[in-house]
């Protein structure tokens, strides 16, 4: 640290001594909340900078905040910027290409700063102990997406446009078709992969030609889903949201969207930090992951084209979540080639680590991982 | 000549400005250097007027948020860090733009050129784990420099046998390059527990590229920072000293004649546009070995399309791209505390980027056009 930052060292050590000893309602703990993209994204950046806000709210609590930071050293450069500069005792770098190598290299040189990071990788045997991790289960929402959008479907056949055929993404595609085929057995969902995180022509194209096929129902997993959910309003098709409440773009046709709720994590996170507990004397846990009933992600509002029965079901889905009486992944269940997955009465819960590995589209999904 | 010198000096001066007016001697000297000087200052004040226009329309004190700039890109050694790790790609991936230009030639292939100077550097890095680090550093150095060099000399190669526009080869060279990087890391090349950000197999820690240390003196910045300023002063020797670079800019200069003349024209783009994207390559080697370790999709994060900005403003010139990219290396720097300090949006910066190279490209146009810089 003293070698790194010849110029700061002192103020460094006596801020950090400060937060040390203070009384917790008289020091200021300030959050550095780093996004990869811009903050109204209606995805992605926009879900985590909304929660930035809400903790900001928080009293006691000062957010400071930078968009748009690539995936380089440039965030390096940032998170020491935000420690030496702004005094920054609690870092939340949001993007999932922010840990290796870079919140592990800056976690290294910093010690006494708690990196929090948004994506589940931590692993105790090889990351540094000021470093935690947290993700959702998302796909708890995308099961309830799925069963608004296979009520409001007309021919039956759903469309899913996403970045990458990676474990997160598939199982989002995997519990949006077995929601849309619990509301309409006879559902289908067709995937396309853009092949990367932010494609807006490569989306809009997408989303114009599986509407072309008849596809009536749109959701997505890309950073931003702004040209999707402006695209399929334009074409008079409905469309469920991702990551981040997108309404304001497509009045008529936005059904609900799977939402993260960072604002109450990071609230979460912020007591923890003012009745001091850290990650390094243990009081936060590494690893915290959450669905619904743990208050890590939340629906969108109903737009006006959803049916009472839609809600009904979706409503009914939700608080068997909220109860943990629901999983989504239960037998019997085959991937779209006929291999038998989980096996009748079996499940798949959502701590299962073949969760976290998972490779397959479930029957009903039109489309290949290769 | 004395006669053209005479006349020109008689001419009277351009009003209003400051400086004593050189004699004609000095002025025969060191004219055009001025001017190659002058005009891009006055560009670059341009620009922060107009910057400073769109600071006030945000609501922000123009001074303050210059003062803040400074500060955060060449305000203090810890500040000067931070510009410098950023200049350092952008030196290798602007020598991909301007060397080619010499003959003539617009390619903008950078980033394809980088990503797969990143793909060869990591095959070489994986294949002799154990090897001395220099030596190790060294064989990924040369891999990725043959994987971008090959990759510009592919547009090269189909400009000069089969008359493909250059330009628009490169620019889909760079896609192509991308996916196959995509293709690699999900399949061949695919590190089974990086399950949701593809990545290459890491190379060895024991064989990354370090930060620069004199003794006691230690940088936050990496030697990348040394491969850039070498390949500028080498290349700028190669195009402006030595026979070769002769040969490339007259070539530039009429590629009909040249052929007459009997010049290599062939084999000289060839070269020139493999050294080109031998540079871009490093600067792809540079950020597997100094800063990701392995391939994946952050090797592709724009360094290659800030270098053509930073090519076309030093207006091609290899020893030019330094100063210029330490310009734009502290702009980036400063991004953040724009968005930090003053709640500007973080597009800010790009808006000052687009407006100072915007303006110092228009400013080419008016070389030539001043009086008082003729000898």
């Amino acid at each position: 640290m003293r070698r790194l930052l010849p110029r700061f060292p002192h103020h460094t050590a006596a801020a950090l001594a400060l937060f040390a000893t203070a009384a917790p309602s008289f020091a200021e703990t300030v959050m550095g909340f780093i996004y990869v993209g811009p903050k109204d994204d209606y995805g992605y950046n926009q879900a985590h900078a909304e929660g930035g806000a809400g903790v900001g709210k928080v009293p006691g609590v000062k957010v400071v905040e930078e968009a748009s930071v690539p995936e380089t050293n440039a965030v390096q450069e940032t998170m020491l910027n935000m420690v030496n500069i702004d005094g920054a005792s609690v870092l939340f770098p949001t993007s999932f290409g922010y840990f290796d190598p870079h919140i592990l290299k800056v976690a290294k040189e910093a010690p006494e700063v708690q990196f929090l990071h948004c994506g589940g990788l931590y692993d105790e045997k090889k990351h540094p102990k000021n470093v935690g991790s947290y993700f959702g289960w998302i796909y708890e929402a995308q099961y309830v997406n799925g069963i608004v959008a296979g009520h409001a479907s007309k021919s039956g056949k759903l469309g899913f446009i996403a970045a990458k055929p990676i474990p997160q993404v598939l199982l989002n595609i995997n519990a949006f078709a077995l929601g849309a085929r619990k509301a309409n057995p006879k559902a289908t969902v067709k995937v396309v992969f853009t092949g990367d995180w932010a494609m807006p022509v490569k989306e809009a194209e997408a989303a114009n030609s599986l509407i072309d096929q008849g596809i009536d129902v749109l959701t997505c997993h890309v950073d931003s889903p702004k040209v999707i959910t402006q695209t399929s309003e334009r074409r008079g098709a409905y469309v469920c949201g991702y990551h981040a409440n997108a309404a304001a773009l497509a009045p008529k046709g936005y059904l609900t969207g799977a939402e993260w709720d960072w604002s109450s994590v990071y609230s979460k996170y912020a007591k923890m930090i003012q009745d001091g507990k850290s990650l390094m004397n243990g009081g936060i846990p590494h690893l915290i992951r959450g669905g619904f009933k743990e208050g890590f992600i939340k629906m969108s509002p109903y737009g006006p084209a959803v049916s009472d029965a839609a809600k009904a079901d979706a409503d009914a889905a939700k608080a068997a979540f909220m109860a943990g009486t629901l999983e989504v992944f239960t037998g019997e269940l085959k991937d779209n080639e006929g291999n038998v997955k989980v096996p009748a009465g079996g499940a798949l819960k959502r701590d299962d680590p073949a969760i976290e590995s998972m490779s397959w589209l479930v029957e009903g999904v039109l489309g290949s991982t290769k | 000549m004395a006669e053209l010198s005479a006349t020109s000096s008689g001419q009277p001066g351009s009003p209003g400005l400051a400086a004593p007016t050189p004699g004609p001697r000095l002025k025969r000297a060191w004219g055009p250097a001025f001017e190659a000087i002058l005009v891009p200052l006055g560009a670059i004040l341009l620009a922060l007027v107009l910057f400073g226009l769109f600071c006030k329309a945000q609501g922000q004190d123009p001074f303050k948020v210059y003062a803040s700039i400074y500060k955060a890109s060449f305000g203090s050694w810890f500040a000067f860090q931070n510009t410098l790790m950023r200049t350092a790609p952008l030196m290798l991936t602007a020598l991909c733009t301007a060397l080619p230009a010499r003959l003539g030639m617009i390619v903008i292939g950078n980033e394809g050129a980088l990503v797969m100077g990143g793909i060869g550097a990591v095959i070489a890095g994986l294949a002799v784990p154990a090897w001395p680090p220099h030596l190790a550093l060294g064989l990924m150095a040369l891999s990725g420099m043959i994987w971008g060099g090959l990759w510009i000399s592919l547009s090269a190669g189909l400009r000069q046998y089969r008359g493909v526009n250059e330009t628009i080869s490169s620019l889909l060279l760079n896609y192509i390059s991308i996916a196959i990087l995509n293709h690699l890391v999900n399949g061949p090349m695919k590190d089974p527990s990086s399950l949701n950000k593809p990545s290459s197999f890491p190379i060895a820690e024991e064989i990354m590229l370090g930060r620069i240390t004199f003794g006691d003196f230690t940088m936050r910045v990496h030697w990348g920072l040394g491969y850039g300023l070498v390949a500028c002063v080498i290349l700028w020797f190669l195009m402006q000293r030595t026979t070769f670079g002769y040969q490339a800019r007259f070539i530039g200069a009429n590629p009909k004649a040249a052929r007459l003349g009997g010049l290599p024209v062939n084999r000289t783009t060839l070269i020139t546009c493999f050294l080109a994207g031998g540079c871009a390559g490093v600067a792809g080697m540079v950020e597997v070995a100094a800063v990701h370790g392995r391939a994946n999709e952050s090797l592709a994060a724009g360094f290659g399309y800030a270098g053509i900005l930073v090519a076309f403003v030093a207006r091609f010139h290899p020893l030019a791209i330094v100063p210029v990219s330490l310009l734009l290396g502290g702009i980036l720097a400063s991004s953040g505390i724009l968005q930090r300090a003053h709640k500007l949006p973080d597009s800010t910066s790009l808006v000052f980027q687009g407006l100072v190279f915007l303006v110092i490209l228009f400013s080419d146009s008016l070389y030539g056009r001043f009086k008082i810089f003729k000898p």
